[in-house]
């Protein structure tokens, strides 16, 4: 047997969302234009579309998240579906009920869609591989592995403002260690042409073994920035750091926070991204996250027609197959 | 069976919108054949308003058979549809189906003060309660038939059949 990416079914088009891993770049390129769609339907009159009307959309957030959460209720309701959010935290587990009995559940409920936010890699995916096929499941972060929706609306973002992938330098700076945003970035910036990924963070918050990922490497951002496009930086997770990894955040912040300064390394007309929430004066100073090389806010626009996107392309998925 | 000239559908149905003086109609095109028939048309019949062009990819009834279209491009609206007069337009009229995805489509950037439709060809086997005020030219084909509006290199338009089988 073919050991086929769980994410695709047998025809090849997209099932779940997992991961930007392994996705070909035909699939993301499929969601990016699809995405350009949507966009325009929040500046509407009507800021809505008929395209999910009945079906129903569990948010199963296993660890808190206000604004992931948010953005994925916007877009489904955008759709004309019906949301429930579940704050597992602090409800079924907590009684003692293991995940699949919890999506067994659900499912029993003619749940049509899961998007799940979990602190353990993999849950996702275990989600996935347990429940009926005309189920989809979005993962919405999982531990340190993946979070493929953030990554595909900050490839969305890049696109907008930089239109070809392939003539790009693109660094990604602060906490690679703990984080799932950039595992995902790498995966689909390389995956869609990006001739240079270059990673910037103190040995302590890289993983083992990173540039296996196909990024460069580097520890100093006086020469990380050098002639870089694109900057996407990353939240320091101090929630996450057991141990000192870390002297203080003050040290961080000189060493690898983004100032004017720094950004003025990069090429002039550079873009400045980050997946919030944003530490101000820890990963960037407030002068570069309000000014005008940001895109940080445009980022959150984006979100929700990226994640309109997935869930009709999933959705429409369903029908095609139980058509046949 | 032999098929109407499209390129003398498409005279037959400029000389009737302009015998009826529509220049006061703002024209949207449904893409993709549609849009192609529109924007000729607004070239072509010197009209000055802004060209809208509309995807009907949102409204559509069939998306529980057949998903999204991997291809679709969204819509252009570039004036305020409250109060406009529009003049829908399309290439092939059959089940009237997209012709009210389309109507859905418009009503979510306002309330129009009127449509019309206007299509290059009728095909008969209406399917909803909608009927077009211009058409180039009306025929009879049976419903396992698909007609296509194509452009050649030089943009003269060509109709083409094809046997039904693969989803629009």
């Amino acid at each position: 047997m073919i050991n086929r990416n769980p994410q695709l079914d047998e025809q090849g088009a997209l099932q779940h969302l997992l991961t930007t891993e392994g996705l070909p770049a035909s699939i993301l390129l499929q969601i990016l234009d699809t995405a350009e769609s949507f966009v325009g339907v929040t500046e509407r009159d009507v800021k809505k579309v008929p395209l999910l009307r009945g079906k129903s959309i569990f948010n199963l957030f296993f660890e808190p998240s206000t604004r992931t959460r948010t953005t994925f209720e916007i877009a489904a309701k955008r759709l004309s579906a019906d949301v429930i959010n579940l704050n597992i935290a602090v409800s079924a587990q907590s009684k003692g009920e293991t995940l699949l009995d919890t999506v067994n559940n659900l499912s029993a409920m003619n749940a049509d869609m899961f998007v799940v936010r979990h602190s353990q890699s993999g849950a996702a995916h275990l989600i996935a591989k347990h429940v009926r096929s005309d189920i989809h499941v979005i993962n919405a972060g999982d531990g340190s592995h993946a979070h493929p929706t953030q990554a595909l609306l900050d490839m969305f973002t890049i696109r907008r403002y930089k239109q070809d992938f392939r003539k790009l330098r693109v660094a990604i700076i602060g906490d690679i260690l703990h984080s799932r945003v950039a595992r995902s970035q790498i995966h689909a910036l390389t995956t869609l042409g990006v001739p240079e990924v270059r990673v910037i963070a103190p040995k302590t918050l890289l993983p083992r073994m990173v540039e296996r990922l196909g990024v460069h490497v580097y520890h100093d951002m006086t020469q990380g920035l050098k002639d870089i496009d694109v900057l996407m930086m990353l939240r320091l997770q101090s929630e996450r750091m057991k141990g000192a990894n870390l002297p203080s955040q003050e040290e961080y912040f000189k060493y690898y926070g983004l100032t004017p300064e720094k950004l003025l390394l990069a090429h002039h007309d550079a873009i400045v991204m980050h997946p919030g929430p944003m530490n101000r004066g820890v990963e960037i100073d407030s002068a570069v996250a309000d000014g005008k090389q940001s895109v940080i806010l445009p980022q959150v626009t984006f979100g929700i027609a990226v994640r309109m996107a997935v869930m009709s392309i999933l959705a429409g998925q369903s029908v095609a197959r139980s058509a046949e | 069976m032999q098929l109407p000239d499209a390129e003398a559908a498409y005279k037959n149905l400029i000389a009737k919108i302009q015998a009826d003086r529509c220049e006061g109609f703002i024209l949207v095109g449904i893409r993709t054949g549609g849009a192609w028939l529109a924007k000729r048309l607004h070239r072509e019949s010197a009209n000055t308003n802004p060209l809208g062009l509309l995807s009907t990819s949102f409204h559509r009834d069939d998306f529980d058979k057949i998903g999204l279209h991997a291809q679709m491009k969204p819509s252009e609206i570039p004036f305020d549809v409250n109060g406009a007069h529009i003049l829908l337009i399309d290439d092939v009229l059959h089940t009237g189906r997209t012709v009210r995805a389309a109507i859905n489509e418009l009503f979510d950037y306002g309330r129009p003060a009127s449509i019309n439709l206007a299509v290059l060809a009728d095909r008969c086997g209406r399917e909803l309660p909608i009927a077009a005020q211009y058409s180039g030219t009306v025929f009879e084909l049976p419903s396992d038939q698909m007609l296509e509006l194509k452009q050649n290199e030089h943009g003269k338009f060509i109709f083409r059949l094809y046997a039904k089988g693969v989803p629009e």
